[in-house]
């Protein structure tokens, strides 16, 4: 049963950041071909954004690593 | 199955105080830290400069072209701060996969039976070093932002009794610091470690060759993890000794 759970918490809780991330990205390259003088400030919002959205998938591993190991 | 603890794991006491596996790995990485710094600046007083001293100013030269992009003019004043933790991080994220590290075992008498851990241990993978740094980080954040903008406007953008509307948000800023606090340590912590266990489970599964891949994309991750920590907190600087409108 604690298998289960731990299990679970990492798959469903990675769902909603892999399509953030997926949405970052697509909106990031489809500014770029606007305007691609922005180049440089399109790329760091989008590291930072990322940054952000990959977060919520670490905490939902550090839930399942905790579960696991004590 | 390998033996895998969060906790980082105690190999002797020293004046009552518990030395942990980390401990000893972060002294190293700080030794290391200490030596580079100091070797920069005796090469630049020098006539005819080493190599490696060029390489050193290369590296620092595009971190600070990518501060500049988020600071501005003030970038100078906030560098010595943000390349410490950027080039800290950085070693110490791939401090923990030299080999060695986390596989050489070390009797240690722990409770009433005699057990083996890892003599090294990767600091940025035990939660108390990342929770020291995110601690430091928003502190150093309020400083510069008391600095900037002078005691009664900093309290001015938390405590706002004009309306209920700005009361409230002047309360949800507060709590915006701890989380904070809560995001930059377990982002960190989260990234290092799961990367170490995701190399000890490699490696017991498929023990030739298989790491090869995973220890390439943890050196990736331990790179973007520093870059990430320092201008999250190049970020918030700007956001913070910017006026409120």
């Amino acid at each position: 049963m604690k298998l289960l759970t731990v299990a679970l918490s990492i798959a469903v809780g990675a769902v909603a950041p892999a399509f953030a991330i997926g949405m970052i990205g697509s909106k990031a390259v489809e500014a770029l071909g606007r305007n691609p003088e922005a180049e440089s400030a399109i790329r760091t919002t989008m590291i930072l954004a990322l940054a952000f959205a990959e977060a919520i998938a670490i905490y939902a591993l550090v839930v399942a690593l905790i579960l696991k190991f004590a | 199955m390998p033996k895998i603890s969060i906790k980082a794991e105690i190999i002797t006491h020293l004046f009552g105080l518990a030395i942990t596996n980390s401990m000893i790995a972060s002294a190293i990485v700080f030794l290391l830290t200490v030596f580079v710094a100091l070797y920069f600046k005796h090469q630049s007083t020098q006539k005819r400069k080493g190599n490696f001293y060029y390489l050193i100013k290369f590296f620092i030269k595009s971190i600070y072209d990518l501060f500049y992009s988020v600071l501005g003019a003030k970038t100078d004043v906030f560098f010595p701060l943000l390349f410490s933790f950027f080039f800290y991080i950085l070693l110490e994220n791939w401090f923990g996969l030299l080999p060695g590290v986390g596989s050489i075992l070390i009797k240690v008498v722990e409770g009433h039976e005699e057990v083996f851990v890892p003599l090294l241990r990767g600091n940025n993978a035990d939660l108390n070093t990342t929770l020291a740094l995110a601690i430091i980080s928003v502190l150093s954040i309020q400083f510069f932002a008391i600095k900037y903008l002078g005691v009664k406007k900093y309290l001015h953008k938390f405590f706002n009794f004009s309306d209920p509307i700005s009361f409230f948000v002047g309360i949800l800023d507060i709590l915006s610091e701890f989380s904070k606090v809560l995001s930059f340590a377990f982002r960190l912590f989260g990234n290092i470690f799961a990367g170490e266990v995701l190399l000890t489970i490699v490696a017991f599964l498929v023990p030739v060759l298989a790491s090869f891949p995973f220890i390439a994309l943890e050196i990736f991750v331990g790179f973007v993890q520093a870059l990430v920590f320092s201008m999250l907190t190049a970020v918030f600087l700007s956001g913070a000794i910017a006026e409120h409108h």
